[in-house]
Order: structure tokens, then sequence, then C-alpha cells
């Protein structure tokens, strides 16, 4: 189905007058404190201490966008990179609720599905930090304990296994080529996981080729 | 300390000199109110999202039913990821104090970010330690400035370039229909392929490097048994709920695992 053109339209004007007034009210903050407190940074260390991260992160945070974007639908792409943690919980959100409700990217259904996932998601996570932050006493004890702590450790096999084991199903022939030239890379050369942000596209591009060859031969559809 | 000096004047009445003192702690009720303040807004802003979709989707026909399995499971979904990024609040607590964590791990950030990027902020200005709590204020001010600044390319690509990025999409897909659903499937695909061969990256370190495979395993085999039930047991609601509840499985699983694979590295 094609996606309507009005409320997509509209999604756009609304996505973008609160990313600019999120982006303002985020530089609020360092202003609020140089002021507050008379303690504005001096413009060459401020540069120094950047320069140390934007390099990787700038260009992590174009890839993202590019990459995520026809994932997460309009609406879901405008606050998802407004409230962060793209790769740990809003895709895999969306993901989950495309498949749940049995709906194709792209499509108005996964428009509106995607954004009540990405919406949803990030006001459980405000809640819980919110919580915790106020009841930190009780949770630190519990949240820091070493019994839990392997298995906060491992979240993202926690929730690769069941997604991989979804999409490699679905799509399996698809997926041998990117999943062989990832775990290869992996391998051989450990410390790129810093850098897996980077690699999604590497990947999604080694999957393109290796469809577009299997599309040739008529081997998928 | 930081002293502000105010003159208050009432003309024949009052003529004095006040001085305010503002301490500066990275815990004081200032920047509770101030980070307070943005993660509102961030609420309000999905709050409002998150309606509008809602009537889209009952628009659109879509079962309430459906659009309710959706709000809980992602729910459900999001609980344990979030308790993780609160460790990660608590961790850099100690550093940055409770209300600036809380607010750049609430929007934008992850822990993988807001790290490094106090680190490397806090050595530019000769701060070598990030156990200890910050206690000047212009050390402070420059780990703020760096945090929010160094993790904004991708907010403002979308604030300029999403429309752009959509229409290059929906020409790929009225042009060749095949060709777009490749590209979408390459996109997912992409994704998952980079992060499960992420788990293959300490397996030179021995058992203790296979524990990541091990938890993806038994989260595999959840997710399969979860699939019997949906498809031959005909549990229709498990859809929505399988990913969150062999996330689960596999986190719970990886605490015996560590323990038998010789323990986390």
């Amino acid at each position: 189905m094609k996606k309507n053109r009005s409320y997509n339209e509209a999604t756009h004007l609304y996505g973008r007058i609160s990313t600019a007034s999120a982006i303002l009210m985020f530089l609020m903050v360092p202003i609020a404190i140089s002021v507050r407190y008379a303690a504005w940074p001096p413009f060459r260390d401020v540069l120094k201490g950047l320069l140390g991260v934007v390099p990787v992160f700038w260009t992590v945070g174009v890839i993202e966008v590019l990459t995520y974007a026809p994932m997460l639908g309009t609406g879901g792409t405008y606050l998802a990179f407004v409230t962060g943690s793209l790769s740990s919980l809003k895709v895999p959100c969306v993901l989950n609720a495309l498949k749940g409700a049995g709906v194709e990217p792209g499509t108005d259904e996964a428009e509106a599905l995607s954004t009540i996932a990405v919406a949803t998601s990030s006001l459980v996570t405000t809640l819980v930090i919110a919580l915790g932050v106020f009841g930190i006493r009780f949770l630190q004890p519990v949240l820091e304990n070493p019994v839990l702590k392997p298995a906060f450790d491992n979240i993202m096999p926690a929730l690769m296994g069941s997604l991989a084991l979804v999409y490699f199903s679905k799509n399996w022939k698809l997926s041998v080529a990117p999943l062989v030239f990832m775990i290869t890379l992996f391998i051989a050369v450990p410390s790129l996981a810093s850098s897996v942000g980077i690699l999604v596209p590497v990947a999604a591009l080694v999957a393109l080729l290796a469809g577009w060859i299997l599309q040739k031969k008529g081997l998928i559809q | 300390m930081m002293d502000v000096l105010f003159k208050v004047a009432i003309p024949g009445i009052l003529n004095r000199k006040v001085v305010i003192c503002l301490e500066f702690s990275p815990n004081s009720s200032f920047m509770y109110f101030i980070c307070g303040l943005v993660i509102l807004f961030v609420v309000a802003q999905s709050v409002f999202f998150l309606l509008r979709a809602v009537r889209r989707a009952k628009a659109l026909h879509i079962d309430t039913g459906v659009i309710r399995r959706t709000i809980s499971a992602s729910a459900l979904f999001t609980i344990a990821p979030a308790l993780a990024i609160l460790i990660g609040v608590i961790s850099l607590s100690q550093f940055l104090g409770l209300p600036l964590p809380w607010l750049r791990l609430s929007v934008l950030g992850a822990l993988t970010y807001e790290l490094p990027a106090a680190q490397s902020a806090a050595s530019a200005m000769n701060v070598t330690s990030t156990s200890t709590l910050v206690t000047d204020p212009t050390v402070f001010s420059a780990i703020a400035w760096v945090m929010t600044v160094g993790i904004l390319s991708g907010i403002i690509v979308v604030l300029f370039g999403l429309k752009k990025i959509e229409n290059g999409l929906d020409r790929i897909r009225e042009k060749d229909a095949r060709k777009s659903a490749l590209l979408m499937d390459s996109l997912f695909l992409g994704m998952i392929c980079a992060f499960t061969g992420l788990l293959f990256a300490d397996i030179k370190k021995g058992l203790p490097g296979f524990i990541p495979i091990a938890v993806a395993l038994v989260s595999m085999i959840l997710m399969a048994f979860c699939g019997l039930l949906i498809r031959k047991c005909q549990v229709k609601w498990l859809e929505q709920y399988a990913l969150p509840f062999c996330m689960l499985g596999g986190m719970l699983a990886a605490i015996p695992l560590t323990t038998l694979m010789g323990g986390a590295l």
C-alpha cells in the first residue's frame, strides 16, 4: 500500500518542529550550567574534547540515519533519534512490533505501528530510569549485584539470538553471505567490536549484493 | 565555590550589597531542574507521537487488540534494556553526579558514547580519574558541552535530510518493487548480521569468549519453541511477546552459563 501523503507531510512538519526544539533544549543544558556557575570552559579545551569523539560518533550518527530510518518509518525516526539507544532498543522494538502484527515495512500500517512501538519504548525507558534515579538507594544493590551482572552483560546476545532466528529463517538464502562475512571479519579483527555501528551498512551492502546475484539467478524473488 | 554579587538598592530605605553563594554540585537541585525539564519535553513529544499514531492506526482499521499488544509488548521488551541503561546511569553518577547521566541516557545517547565523550572532555581539561565526582564547574561544563555537541550529527541529519531520504526510497519503491523489497530486507539483515557477527569477536580468548554465542543459542532455541507454540498450538497472543520472553530467557541463562564457562571476560 502506498503511503498516505497528507499524514506523512504532517508527520514531517511535527517531527521537524519537535526535533529542532529538542536540539535547542539539549543545547540549553550546557549553556545553563555555564551561565549559572559562570563556568564557560575554554573553547580550545571543548574542541580538544570534541576531537576525541566527533570523528567516530558523527560518522556513526550519519550512518545510523541512512540505515535505520527506512526501518523505523517517519514518526519513529524523528522520535528515536531524539530518545537514542537505537540498535539496542528502538530498532529491535520496531522489528518485533511489525513481525508480531504481520505488517510489511514501508506501508501505512507499518508507519503507525512503528511509531507506537518507538514512543512506548521511549516512555518506558524514561519511566524506568526516572524511578531508578529517585529510588537509587533501593535499586543500586540489586542492579549491581554480581549474580545479575552476567544477565545485563548479555542483553545483546540474548536479543540477537531470537531476532536472528526469526529473520534468518525467513530469508536464509539472503542471510548466508552477510553472516559469514561479519563472523569472519570479527574473528579476524576483534578490535572492530567497538565500531559495529559503522559495519551495519557494510553488512547491508553485502546482503544487497548477494541478493542482487540471487535475484539474477532466480534463486530468490 | 562561586560567589555572585548583587546590589540591592531601594532609594532612601535600603542600599546594600548581597552576596549569594552558588556552590557547585553535580547533584544540585538546579541540575535536577534543568535535566528534568528536558526529560519532560521528550516525554511530551513521545506522548504526542504515540497518541497521533494510535489515532492513525485506528483510522487504518488496525485491530484495537493489535494496537494494545504492540504497546504492551514494546513496554515489556523495553524493561530489561532500560534496566541496563540505568546501570549505566549509576556507573556514570560516580563521576558526573546523577542528573546529567540521567538526562544523557534518557535522551539521544547510549553508554557506549557518553562514557568516551565524558572521558575525552575530562582529559582535555587535564582530569584523568573518572571514578571521583567532578567538583570543578568549568570541567563539568566542558564535559556537558562535549557530551551534547559530540552526538548531534544524527539528529541534525534527521532534521534536514529525512524527507530527502524518504523521497529516495519512495522513488525506488515506485520504480521497482522487487529492488525496494530487497533493499529493505538487506537493511534489516545487515543490522542483525553485524550484531550476530559481533558475538564471535572474543572466541580467540577461550571458553569464556563463547558465552555470548551460548546465550544467543539459548535465546534461539526458546524462539524456536515459541514458533512451534504459535504455529502448531495456535498460541497467537505469543507472536508479539515471544521476543521479550526469549530475550529475558537468554539473559537468565547467561547467569549459569557464565559460571559454567569460566566467568566473564
